[in-house]
C-alpha cells in the first residue's frame, strides 16, 4: 500500500524524523491558510500524487510567501499531472503539501528496503541525492552504500555513524542524524514498511538534517494489524477496476490488451497472458480468482472483467485439481447469462467432472470455445482474434 | 525413491480443526499419507473423524510429536498466527515443516528464518506454497493427487497452479514425478530453488527437473548459477510473467519487478546461459522435458 507524502512525513513527525513545517491543503484556500501560519519567505507547493517526478511535471512550485501562494495552488490544484511514472494520461492533483522553504546546502538518499536474498532490512544512502536513484545504481553504483540490519538486534550505534560518515555528515548535524537513522529504522519495523524512502535528505545551511520528501510504502500483508495505516489509503490513486475486484478477494491488475483473462492461481495467471501474447494476441488484464473460486466469485470476475471497454474476448482458464468442473461451468454459465455477456470465450478447465463440465457448456445456447490444454485455449483465442468481431 | 517425504512420513496438522485444515487431511488420508495427529491449542484430547478415521487433537506440537512419533508438520493457520506455528515445529524439532498459509508479514518471515538458522535439521518448505507430494507415496499440501503419477521427474516451483499445469502435462505423457516441491510465492521463504537442486541431485531416482520461477527477485538467477557447477541432470524451466508491468505485485508477494530488477527476461538469459533448456510457453513444459530426457 502506497501513502502520500503528507501522510509520511506525518508519520515522519510521530517518529522524531526532522521534516519542514508545513500541511496539506484540499482547497485553494486551505492552501493559503496553511502558507500563512509559515514564518519562511519562501514557501514549496507540492502536488500529493502517488507518482514520483512531480517536480519535472510541474507538480512543485517555490514561491514567496504571500499572494504567489494562492497562484500556485490554483495552478497545481486540479491539473493533471503527467510524470514518467503516471503513464501518459497523467493523474489528477487532488490536495497539495504546503511547507516552508528550505536554504539546502547538500541534497542526499536514504532509504530502507527489506532485501529479500538475505532476509535482512537494508539501509542504503548515497551523497548523490536528489536524483533517480536507480540511475545512480546503475551508472554509478560506487556512491551507493549499503548497510544490512540483523533482524534481532536492530540497528547498531556503529551502524548509524558508519552510514551517517559515508554521508559526510557535518558535525553539528551528527546527532540529528544519528537519531534519524535510529528512528527511521524503528519506524520501518513497527509500521510494517516495505520501503522507506527520503529523497532528498538534506543538510541545510544551518547544519540541520531534514527529510524533504518522503516515500513510504507498506507491506499488504500486514495490514491487519495496522488498522491507522489502512485509513491512510487512498482510493482515487488507485484503478478503479483494481479496487473493485479487491472487494471481492480477487486479483486483478489491468494492462493494456484486448484479451480479458480469468485465471485461478498467480502463476497459471502469469502464464497465460504469456502465452496470449506468445501466439500473438494480447492479454487485457491478470486476474487470479483464487483457489477456492465459486459461482458469486466468478460472476464477480466477469463483472469486472467485461467493465473494461478494451476487452473484445475473454479467456478462462482454470485448473481445477479439487474444483469440480460442473460447479465451475454451472457458474459460469449462470454469470454470463445473468450479466448477458456477448463476447466470445474461450474456456479451457481442467479438474473432475469435467466431462459434465463441457457438456453443461454445450448445452447452454451460449457461446462458448472450448479447449482442452493451454495451448489449444491460446490457439483458439489468436483465431478469433485476427477475425473481425461481429457486432 | 523420492525426497523430503515417503510412504514413511508421518503428518502432523497444525490447525487441523479448521475448515481448511480438515478438508486438506482428509484429502491426504485418501490419497494413502499417514496422518497421525492435529495440532490446536485449547483442543487436546479431542479428535476428528477424518475418511473413517480418528485423528487425536494435542494443544502443543511437541505432545503430538511425543505420542504418534510425527516427523512433518504442516501448517493450516491463519497468517496473523502462522510464524509461531512455524517455531512451534521448529522448537519440536520436526525435521520437516510445510506451510501452506498465505498472507504471512515479511517481516515475520525474516525473523523466522534467522530463527531457523539455529535450527539446520529443521527444514521449512512454504509459506504461501501447495506443499510436497510424493506421487502414490504421501502428499503433504493441497495439491489434487489425481493428476500426479510416481516416475523419474522432480518437480520445483514457486507458484501453485501453474505446478499441477506442469504435473499434468508430464502425466499425459505418461511421465511420472519422483517429488514435487511448492516453494511458494513469497519473497522471503524457507527452502529455496537450489536447496531442491541439491536434492534432486542427490537422488537417485530423479533423472530430470521441471523448475518454475516467476518474476521478482533473484533466485532464479542464484539457482543457474548453482545448476551450472552441480547439476548434472537435465533441467527444463519456464518462467511466469514475462508480459508482467513493472511496480505491479502479480498476486504472489514475491512476484514483483521493482526497480527494473526480477524481470523474466534477465532470469531467462541467466538459466540460459547456464546450460537450462529455457521454454517460453508454458504448454511445452512436458514435451520439452520428454525430449531432454530422450
Amino acid at each position: 500500500m502506497k501513502i502520500h507524502e503528507y501522510q509520511a512525513k506525518s508519520l515522519f513527525r510521530e517518529f522524531n524524523i526532522p521534516v519542514p513545517a508545513g500541511n496539506v491543503a484540499f482547497t485553494v484556500d486551505e492552501a493559503v491558510s496553511v502558507a500563512k501560519s509559515l514564518t519562511t519567505a519562501k514557501v514549496v507547493v507540492k502536488a500529493q500524487i502517488h507518482a514520483g517526478g512531480r517536480g519535472k511535471g510541474g507538480g512543485v512550485k517555490v514561491v514567496d510567501n504571500g499572494d504567489a501562494v494562492k497562484e500556485a495552488a490554483q495552478q497545481i490544484l486540479g491539473m493533471q499531472l503527467i510524470t514518467h511514472q503516471t503513464g501518459p494520461e497523467g493523474k489528477k492533483v487532488k490536495s497539495l503539501l504546503v511547507e516552508e522553504g528550505s536554504s539546502i546546502e547538500r541534497e542526499l538518499y536514504l532509504s530502507i528496503i527489506m532485501d529479500r536474498a538475505t532476509a535482512r532490512p537494508v539501509i542504503m544512502a548515497s551523497q548523490a541525492g536528489g536524483m533517480d536513484i536507480e540511475e545512480v545504481a546503475e551508472k554509478t553504483p560506487e556512491k551507493i552504500i549499503k548497510e544490512a540490519i540483523h533482524p534481532a538486534l536492530g540497528i547498531q550505534a556503529y551502524q548509524a555513524r558508519k552510514i551517517a560518515y559515508a554521508l559526510d555528515i557535518p558535525k553539528e548535524g551528527m546527532k540529528d542524524a544519528l537519531k534519524l537513522l535510529t528512528n527511521l529504522y524503528r519506524m520501518f519495523l513497527e509500521k510494517d514498511c516495505s520501503l522507506v524512502e527520503i529523497n532528498p535528505l538534506v543538510v541545510t545551511a544551518d547544519k540541520r538534517v531534514i527529510a524533504l520528501d518522503g516515500k513510504v510504502n507498506f507491506e499488504d500483508n500486514a495490514l491487519f494489524r495496522q488498522p491507522d495505516l489502512v485509513e491512510m489509503r487512498d482510493l482515487d490513486e488507485e484503478d478503479p477496476l483494481e479496487v473493485e475486484a479487491s472487494k471481492f478477494n480477487l486479483n486483478y491488475i489491468k494492462l493494456d490488451g484486448n484479451v480479458g483473462c480469468m485465471v485461478n492461481g498467480a502463476g497459471l495467471a502469469m502464464a497465460t497472458m504469456d502465452i496470449i501474447k506468445l501466439y500473438g494476441a494480447k492479454p487485457a488484464n491478470f486476474l487470479d480468482v483464487g483457489g477456492g473460486a465459486d459461482a458469486e466469485g466468478i460472476e464477480n470476475a466477469f463483472r469486472i472483467l467485461v467493465s473494461d471497454k478494451s476487452v473484445e474476448l475473454i479467456f478462462i482458464n482454470i485448473f481445477g485439481g479439487i474444483l469440480r468442473c460442473d460447479l465451475l461451468a454451472e457458474g459460469v454459465v449462470a454469470a454470463a447469462s445473468k450479466l448477458n455477456i456477448t463476447l466470445p470465450i474461450v474456456i479451457r478447465m481442467k479438474g473432475t467432472n469435467m466431462e459434465e463440465g463441457k457438456k453443461i457448456l454445450a448445452d447452454s445456447g451460449l457461446k462458448f470455445e472450448v479447449a482442452d490444454t493451454m495451448k489449444e485455449g491460446a490457439e483458439k483465442v489468436a483465431q478469433l482474434m485476427k477475425q473481425p468481431v461481429a457486432s | 525413491m523420492s525426497v523430503l517425504v515417503n510412504k514413511d512420513s508421518k503428518l502432523i496438522v497444525q490447525g487441523l480443526t479448521g475448515k481448511e485444515g480438515s478438508f486438506h487431511a482428509e484429502q491426504s488420508l485418501k490419497y494413502g499419507t499417514q496422518v497421525v495427529a492435529g495440532v490446536t491449542p485449547g483442543k487436546g484430547g479431542t479428535s476428528v473423524e477424518l475418511a473413517g478415521k480418528q485423528v487425536p487433537v494435542f494443544n502443543t506440537v511437541a505432545d503430538a510429536k511425543k505420542a504418534t512419533g510425527g516427523d512433518v508438520s504442516l501448517i493450516f493457520v491463519p497468517p496473523p498466527f502462522a510464524a509461531d506455528a512455524i517455531l512451534e515445529a521448529a522448537d519440536a524439532d520436526m525435521p520437516l515443516v510445510v506451510c501452506i498459509t498465505e498472507g504471512v508479514p515479511v517481516t515475520d518471515m525474516m525473523r523466522v528464518k534467522h530463527a531457523l538458522a539455529e535450527k539446520p535439521h529443521v527444514r521449512l518448505i512454504g509459506p504461501n506454497c501447495p506443499g510436497v507430494i510424493s506421487p502414490d507415496e504421501c502428499k503433504v499440501g493441497i495439491m489434487p493427487g489425481m493428476i500426479h503419477k510416481k516416475g523419474p521427474v522432480g518437480v520445483v516451483s514457486r507458484s501453485g497452479t501453474l505446478t499441477y499445469e506442469a504435473v499434468d502435462q508430464l502425466t499425459q505423457l505418461d511421465i511420472g514425478q519422483s517429488t514435487c516441491i511448492g516453494i511458494g510465492g513469497d519473497p522471503v521463504n524457507g527452502t529455496n530453488f537450489i536447496d531442491c537442486l541439491k536434492l534432486f541431485e542427490a537422488d537417485p531416482e530423479t533423472k530430470a527437473i521441471v523448475m518454475i520461477g516467476e518474476i521478482g527477485g533473484t533466485a532464479e538467477e542464484e539457482a543457474a548459477e548453482f545448476a551450472k557447477a552441480n547439476v548434472s541432470k537435465p533441467i527444463v524451466c519456464f518462467i511466469a510473467g514475462q508480459t508482467a508491468p513493472p511496480g505491479k505485485r502479480m498476486g504472489h508477494a514475491g512476484a514483483i519487478i521493482s526497480g527494473g530488477k526480477g524481470t523474466a527476461a534477465e532470469k531467462m538469459a541467466a538459466l540460459q546461459a547456464a546450460g537450462i533448456t529455457v521454454v517460453e510457453s508454458p504448454a511445452v513444459m512436458g514435451e520439452t522435458l520428454a525430449k531432454a530426457m530422450a
